[in-house]
């Protein structure tokens, strides 16, 4: 029987590839690890120890700005040498294979490896190839995972929301394509929320999707009546090319956030957003900036999430 | 030679026959019993069977022999039982010229090995868009003429080529799927895609094509050979065409008759395949048809890739798998699994194949050519890359333990394979 390839021999977190199939024990230590963290990027001096001496290394084969910064403050607030590689634009494009780049890497003696790829499953990949002390944290793959956005969202929502045991969480928009999506959905469900919907036309929601544990709507107004919490997800413009959708203002018209839809929704409700957003497409900038959105705070959790998984890994 | 083939069970699916005996082979060929043989081979708790027909067989050659040679393929099929195989024309270039085919089979002939049926190309360059000159290519060898797994998205193309064929009676292979449905996917469209984030093709993509197919087959009557089916759509859609009493027979591969979309597991690239692997459901249809007769028979579509093909994410990985080798030992747990006797069992990679063909191998009569395994069925095969000969050494079936090991393959009446 293969392994859980995440877990270590004593069922602890090696790697961080993907929420689904980690114990809800695992994800509660992480969060509670973010807490403690929390405190850290508010104090004078913003570093902590713990990974001194460590080497991690930013492997992003798909650009990104801002989970690649955000990884990059993370381990600098953990004390370890940070080293950026913009693969996109290197090796890969002189024909090195993605094990070759990792295998140079490992000789220059890396720690942990931040893998973002446009591929389902490289960072799996990755995992099964690197020395045992070595340790791969998933920042995204295809449209697979993006485990720390989602931990960073669990974070947020139990900020807010204290207990996930009575919530009803609504996932609006491209499903379809969206790593965070499913990343959010399996720790929701590991952490017991009741329900989780997922809102959207059936073009951009993938097949058997209920098998998550979801339930569906294509109507928005329906699907946010009295939610907890809304998660809104960034439309990408490509989607209009693959005809998926006629045009964005239409797509606004029935899937964007607009005050009057969010009054459906509970009225402590909170509004989260993975960002970057596309103001006037998915969500409305007087909701965007309003009393529940929640998405300023996303992005300041996201660094003590990231704190929280290296560190664990790193201690694993 | 004289051979002599002493107290094996002699399984012939095509007339039936199961029991402990002798085979004679003189000449080439299944003889009358005689006295004097000049090798006497011990089959003794053996099964002597007519030699395998694979109906998809890649051998590389011509054109991409760093992922395998002729040689190493041809060896491969031996050391898997196999006497007889066709090859896609999906080769570099594509058999789309008399040539390219007469040199394919004149380096296999010199090998002495298994027999190698080249399958034309369907249109030049396999693009899908003007017709080869199949009568040429007939001549050269071919023995049937199919578009591989390239795509062939101008359905009227399609009918024309199907007119073409039916006027000449040259028989058509082709595998259905529906290019545009199909496109950018590279897993079974359902919930393990989606779980894993995979592009999926839907199993309608299968149907509708077959559908389109079909149609086109009752409007020129051409002979068609429907490839690789994958779902149970697809099946239920070629049971009722067989009831119709169209002219159409198809196969499965085998890694589609056990395996599924679960086996993907965490990105197992050995499991990117072409069709790729779907449903439970599926699977156990398939495996049920082939049962049934309503698939006819079952190949390797032996395909070798690489480490460097595999070793890649998912999505970007080769799709293929070794198979020569694992055909037999796969559809004798196939068979086994459906408590099947030997005989029906063996029929699906032996006379069926071969009545598709329309060769006289296939089947151990007297005055057939004398193409015959003689296998092992308690002994064990441990799929390892070491005990592959084949120059492909990826198959999902990495580290099983399967029953059937060859000892003796037989074709034309020489030993030419033996362990």
């Amino acid at each position: 029987m293969q392994r859980n390839p995440q877990l270590n021999a004593n069922g602890e977190l090696q790697h961080l590839l993907s929420t689904e199939g980690l114990p809800r024990e695992i994800l509660t230590q992480i969060l509670d690890t973010a807490e403690s963290f929390v405190g850290v990027t508010e104090r004078e001096v913003r570093k902590v120890p713990l990974l001194r001496g460590k080497s991690v290394f930013n492997l992003f084969f798909e650009s990104s700005t801002r989970t690649r910064t955000t990884f990059e403050i993370a381990a600098k607030r953990l004390s370890a040498d940070v080293i950026n590689l913009n693969i996109a634009l290197s090796s890969q494009s002189k024909g090195e294979s993605l094990l070759d780049t990792v295998a140079n890497l490992s000789a220059m003696q890396a720690d942990i490896f931040v893998v973002r790829h446009n591929s389902a499953g490289a960072p799996f990949l990755i995992a099964r190839h690197v020395k045992p002390h070595e340790h791969v944290v998933n920042a995204g793959d295809g449209r697979h995972a993006h485990p720390t956005q989602g931990l960073l969202d669990l974070f947020t929502i139990r900020h807010y929301k204290k207990d996930f045991g009575k919530l009803t969480v609504a996932i609006v928009g491209d499903i379809l394509h969206s790593r965070v999506a499913r990343s959010l959905i399996h720790g929701l469900t590991t952490l017991g929320a009741p329900e989780v919907r997922v809102i959207a036309p059936q073009t951009l929601l993938p097949a058997g999707v209920e098998a998550l544990g979801v339930r569906v709507f294509h109507d928005m107004r329906a699907g946010l009546k009295d939610c907890d919490v809304v998660v809104m997800l960034r439309l990408q413009n490509e989607r209009m090319r693959g005809a998926l959708l006629p045009s964005a203002q239409e797509f606004n018209k029935h899937y964007g956030l607009t005050g009057d839809k969010l009054d459906l929704a509970r009225s402590d409700a909170i509004v989260m957003h993975p960002g970057p957003m596309n103001r006037g497409v998915e969500i409305d900038s007087t909701v965007a900036d309003g009393p529940h959105s929640v998405i300023l705070p996303q992005v300041t959790f996201g660094i003590a999430v990231r704190m929280a998984v290296m560190s664990i890994v790193a201690g694993n | 030679m004289k051979l002599h083939l002493k107290g094996g069970r002699v399984v012939d699916p095509a007339s039936g026959r199961d029991s402990v005996g002798d085979v004679y082979i003189s000449d080439g060929k299944i003889a009358e019993e005689f006295s004097r043989a000049d090798r006497v081979i011990d089959a003794k708790g053996l099964v002597v069977t007519p030699g395998l027909i694979d109906l998809s067989a890649r051998l590389r050659e011509p054109g991409l022999e760093y992922k395998a040679t002729l040689e190493s393929e041809m060896h491969a099929a031996v050391a898997g039982g196999v006497t007889s195989l066709a090859c896609p024309p999906d080769t570099d270039p594509p058999l789309d010229e008399p040539g390219l085919v007469d040199m394919l089979r004149r380096r296999a002939k010199a090998l002495m090995r298994a027999r190698v049926y080249p399958i034309g190309a369907l249109t030049v360059k396999l693009r899908g868009e003007a017709l080869t000159e199949m009568a040429e290519l007939t001549q050269a060898g071919c023995v049937a003429f199919s578009q591989a797994n390239v795509p062939l998205a101008d359905t009227q193309v399609l009918w024309r080529a199907l007119q073409y064929a039916a006027t000449f009676g040259f028989p058509v292979w082709l595998r259905v799927e529906d290019a545009w449905l199909a496109k950018g996917g590279v897993s079974h469209d359902g919930e393990v895609a989606t779980r894993l984030g995979l592009p999926g093709i839907p199993s309608f993509a299968e149907t509708i094509a077959l559908g389109t197919l079909l149609e086109l087959v009752r409007a020129t009557g051409a002979r068609v050979h429907v490839c690789r089916l994958s779902t149970a759509g697809a099946v239920e859609l070629i049971r009722k065409a067989k009831e119709e009493r169209l002219p159409i027979s198809c196969d499965v591969a085998i890694h589609h008759v056990h395996l599924c979309d679960m086996d993907l597991g965490y990105f197992d690239s050995q499991c990117r395949l072409v069709p790729p692997l779907r449903s439970q459901r599926d699977r156990d249809a398939l495996a049920r048809a082939l049962a049934e007769g309503v698939i006819d028979c079952v190949v390797s579509d032996h395909t070798p890739v690489d480490d460097d093909g595999k070793h890649l994410p998912f999505d970007e990985a080769e799709p293929g798998a070794t198979g020569l080798e694992l055909l037999l030992p796969l559809t004798l747990k196939w068979g086994d699994a459906r408590k099947l006797p030997l005989a029906a069992t063996l029929a699906r990679i032996t006379s069926e194949p071969a009545r598709i063909l329309g060769v006289a191998s296939g089947r151990i009569a007297h005055d057939a050519p004398a193409d015959v395994a003689v296998f092992d069925p308690k002994a064990a095969l441990r799929v390892v890359p070491e005990a592959l000969k084949s120059q492909g050494k990826n198959t999902p079936f990495l580290g099983y333990e399967l029953g059937g090991k060859v000892r003796y393959t037989i074709v034309a009446g020489n030993v030419v394979y033996e362990a």
